[in-house]
């Protein structure tokens, strides 16, 4: 008794470490979860406002003589504007240094405008444009503070037009609407995720009209028809075999069967949506054999009772009680889909593209990949951007999953 | 007509043929004494006429869908001028590829050959022949179809029991695709991947201890040895790999024996889904971090301690795919300690046995086969994960065990020998279909294990 009453503290010391250990480990994973968060949120808030300078730009009708609306030289109205608002700059390194002040796309915006609206040619209009991507970091203080020019990409000229420019109020953060409107661009300040969120949204469609039928269908003989014998057992392995995969291992597939084999288009949002399909359908067999075992006996032979075939049974009887059940897994499978980039790097989704992808066969990129592409990106305001665009991300992601969650506590049964 | 327009139009013939099908049967059904003198319901009359409208002419849609492409393109090169047809094989293969782009109306590189004009105008009639024909024979095997299975309606018909039939043979289908898609990963990867090794021998693949995958392209082009000797890279996959499951195992383990012995109900409720985040971002998310913040965190404490660490280090990639595999450890080691019966921790709480002395001698011995066969499915995550280490491991091949050091693995390797426009032919774009068979063969034979280890020890307790 004295032997056990003497270890006895030592042993609750270890008793009180090891239930440490286990509340540091937890604390640990929650820890770097809310790291993750932190420093993506903190990077990324700043991309959803764009430095926006304001112009007034004189549309002199003589601009538009003899050619049509859409040829004039937008660029150059602008950069006579911003000559106008500086007459004391001269020479053309200076010049050019202050024409780098707004964005290259201030020009298409402006020829937007007038193309919309033809009568505002002859008169003068004041005109928020997006400004270059360097300004936009050192408004947005990403450059610390007062560091000297070389580091800003700025020039002292520049910051001190930049100063003036703030002192007259002519400077200003903005919404940016750029960033959910247009596709990817080389200059930051023009780039945004229209492009990818629609390619996303296309291959999502394949692998869902794909993925779900099949799955659910395989799911149905496997647990309702199948006869136990070594066929059914090979397909079974295989398909859990197939969960474990590494999903690069998938688009090797894609690459050698889908694009060389039967020469379906590089980049297109079918051939990804066929890759992520062959993904996620065993996630989506093994949700669906769930809620079909969930689904109890007494069901199934009552509607044998009263005289159902077994498919009828299976399709007018257990299939409805089991969807709830499938469809929380199918979502849980589309929102793995929807942030795989491994396999679609493999299939050329990893191509630069401009233009919104309006079909299937469209080149296009998804939002994961575009993500990869802009962390790629050397400019610093691609780093706010790329972290924009996981916050949308994650956000679908986080109504998919919920959806998911509440789908199974609203038709949770026990029977 | 388009293919598409087609398509929609086959549909909407066999929702007629639905109707058809249906009201025959209705009718059949009047015509002899009441409904209940049929054999199936009407509905599975319509289905049936339906299936036969849809199921052949679909079949020979696909079927021409699939060779209408290679065979215009055979008889318009037939009948390209003789100076254009005795070109080499790639070379035709462009002017092929011009004529595609003049068909569909985009600007071609180059002046326009008044030939190749003529052959665009060819292949345009020919695909516009070949869609009438199409849509013509469709249309008419989808109706010939309808109209079969209208004729047999009688009372007779078992309608049922064939359509039964028809939807257990496409449930059959649809489970063995799953055999399909390994046959064809197998398939796809070994193929390219012997070709392969006719260019490099086996042994030099599997014990060459350089790696660089350039080839020269010119026989005097200075650094591209082109050498195959893949072990630099298994060894740079081995070692983070490692750092990770150094990670991922502890934390993993610990956090799930927290929640399943010690965790109240409710922080259980909070803490597990919670943990379980982690496994639901995306690894591009990760691999973001760890380029962005992990990375230059690592480096820069280095550089206060004094040591020289790479910007690329295997271990910032290790870190975070250590954390990525958290959740993968825990739920899985949750599931089988949850299995240990309660009697096994009542026996040794009987005995006098603190908590953490009951889960080291009892519940871990017995949850152990369940727990390693977890940790090798994680193993297998950890191997065949790619964006993580795409974005912040190196691309140089160095061997060494340095975790501050530079490594690359294997999955890199397939993604920037594949990425981009490539050559079929030319053994640094097979490489990667090599290194895709082995992770594909080592990745299996741990999932295998895995899965056998996973599903025995699940059935002891049952």
């Amino acid at each position: 008794m004295d032997i056990v009453r003497r270890g006895l503290a030592k042993r609750y010391r270890a008793e009180r470490r090891f239930k440490a250990m286990g509340v540091l480990a937890i604390g640990a994973s929650l820890l770097f979860l809310a790291m993750l968060f932190v420093s993506i949120a903190g990077n990324g808030y700043t991309a959803f406002q764009q430095t926006h300078i304001r112009l007034e730009v004189s549309l002199e009708p003589e601009a538009f003589e003899g050619i049509s609306l859409s040829a004039a030289d937008y660029a150059g109205l602008v950069k006579k504007s911003l000559r106008r608002m500086f007459p004391e700059v001269s020479g053309r390194g200076d010049l050019r240094q202050l024409y780098a002040l707004v964005s290259s796309g201030a020009g298409y915006r402006l020829r937007e405008m007038v193309m919309a609206r033809p009568q505002l040619v002859g008169q003068t209009l004041p005109l928020w444009v997006p400004a270059d991507d360097d300004v936009d970091m050192l408004i947005k203080g990403h450059f610390g503070g007062e560091a000297s020019g070389s580091a800003t990409r700025l020039s002292d000229s520049q910051r001190q037009w930049i100063d003036r420019l703030k002192a007259e109020g002519k400077i200003e953060k903005r919404f940016n609407r750029t960033f959910f409107t247009t596709g990817d661009s080389r200059e930051p300040e023009l780039a945004g995720i229209r492009g990818a969120v629609a390619g996303s949204f296309f291959t999502l469609v394949v692998t869902l009209a794909l993925s779900f039928p099949i799955g659910v269908a395989a799911a149905i003989y496997l647990e309702e028809f199948a006869p136990r014998n070594r066929w059914t057992d090979l397909i079974e392995v295989n398909i859990n075999n197939l969960a474990a995969v590494p999903s690069i291992v998938f688009g090797l597939l894609g690459l050698a069967v889908f694009l060389n084999f039967f020469g379906l288009p590089r980049s297109a949002p079918l051939v990804g949506g066929l890759v992520l399909t062959l993904m996620t359908l065993p996630t989506i067999i093994i949700a669906s054999r769930a809620a079909l075992k969930s689904v109890p006996p007494s069901i199934r032979e009552g509607a044998l009772g009263i005289g159902a075939s077994k498919m009828q049974m299976v399709l007018h009887h257990v299939l409805p009680l089991a969807m709830p059940g499938m469809l929380t897994g199918t979502i849980i499978g589309m929102a793995r889909a929807l942030g795989e980039t491994a396999p679609l790097l493999m299939i050329g989704m990893v191509a630069f593209i401009v233009d919104i992808p309006g079909s299937l066969t469209d080149p296009s990129t998804v939002l994961p990949v575009q993500i990869y592409l802009w962390a790629d990106s050397p400019e610093r305001a691609f780093v706010e951007r790329t972290s924009a665009a996981i916050m949308i991300l994650l956000a679908f992601l986080i109504v998919m999953n919920a959806a998911a969650v509440y789908l199974r506590k609203k038709f949770e049964k026990r029977w | 007509m388009t293919p598409t327009t087609l398509f929609f139009l086959l549909c909407g013939l066999s929702l007629v043929a639905y109707a058809i099908g249906r009201r025959r049967a209705l009718a059949t059904g009047a015509a002899s004494g009441g409904l209940k003198r049929l054999h199936s319901r009407p509905t599975y009359y319509g289905l049936l006429a339906a299936l036969w409208c849809a199921i052949p002419a679909l079949i020979v849609f696909a079927a021409w869908q699939a060779f209408e492409t290679p065979l215009i393109t055979e008889l318009v090169v037939a009948e390209l001028p003789e100076s254009i047809r005795s070109l080499p094989e790639s070379r035709l293969g462009l002017v092929v590829n011009d004529i595609r782009n003049l068909v569909a109306g985009n600007i071609v590189a180059g002046d326009i050959d008044p030939a190749m004009r003529q052959a665009a105008a060819r292949y345009r009639s020919l695909q516009a022949t070949s869609h009438a024909a199409l849509a013509v024979i469709v249309l008419s095997v989808g109706g010939a179809g309808a109209f079969w299975v209208r004729q047999r309606i009688s009372v007779r018909l078992r309608a049922r029991n064939q359509v039964e039939a028809v939807i257990n043979w496409g449930l059959i289908f649809c489970a063995t695709l799953a055999i399909f898609v390994t046959i064809g990963i197998v398939m796809s990867v070994l193929y390219e991947s012997i070709r392969f090794f006719q260019a490099v021998p086996v042994t030099e693949f599997l014990f060459g201890l350089k790696w660089s995958p350039q080839v020269a392209i010119r026989a005097d082009q200075v650094g591209s040895s082109g050498a195959f000797g893949a072990v630099p890279v298994f060894a740079g996959t081995a070692l983070i790999s490692a750092i990770a499951m150094l990670v991922a195992v502890p934390i993993g383990l610990m956090s799930a024996i927290y929640l399943s012995e010690y965790a109240g109900r409710r922080f259980r409720a909070v803490a597990k889904p919670l943990i379980e985040i982690l496994a639901g971002i995306p690894t591009v998310v990760y691999g973001y971090f760890a380029a962005l913040t992990v990375a230059p965190f690592i480096r820069d404490n280095g550089a206060l301690l004094g040591l020289d660490v790479s910007s690329e280090s295997a271990l910032a990639a290790g870190l975070v795919m250590g954390v990525m595999i958290i959740p993968f450890v825990s739920s899985l080691s949750d599931d089988v300690i949850n299995a240990v019966p309660q009697a096994l921790r009542d026996g040794a709480y009987g005995l006098g046995a603190t908590r953490s002395e009951t889960i080291r001698h009892v519940v871990i011995p017995a949850a152990l086969p369940g727990i390693v066969g977890g940790v090798l499915l994680a193993v297998s995550r950890a191997i065949g994960e790619t964006m993580i280490v795409v974005m912040a491991a190196g691309l140089a091949a160095n061997l060494t065990a340095n975790p501050l050091q530079a490594v690359t693995t294997v999955t890199v390797q397939i993604v920037t020998l594949l990425v981009g426009d490539q050559e079929f032919d030319s053994p640094k774009t097979l490489a990667a279909f090599a290194l895709g068979l082995l992770l594909f063969v080592v990745t299996l034979i741990l999932n295998l294990i895995a899965l056998y280890v996973v599903r025995k020890y699940r059935e002891q307790y049952e």
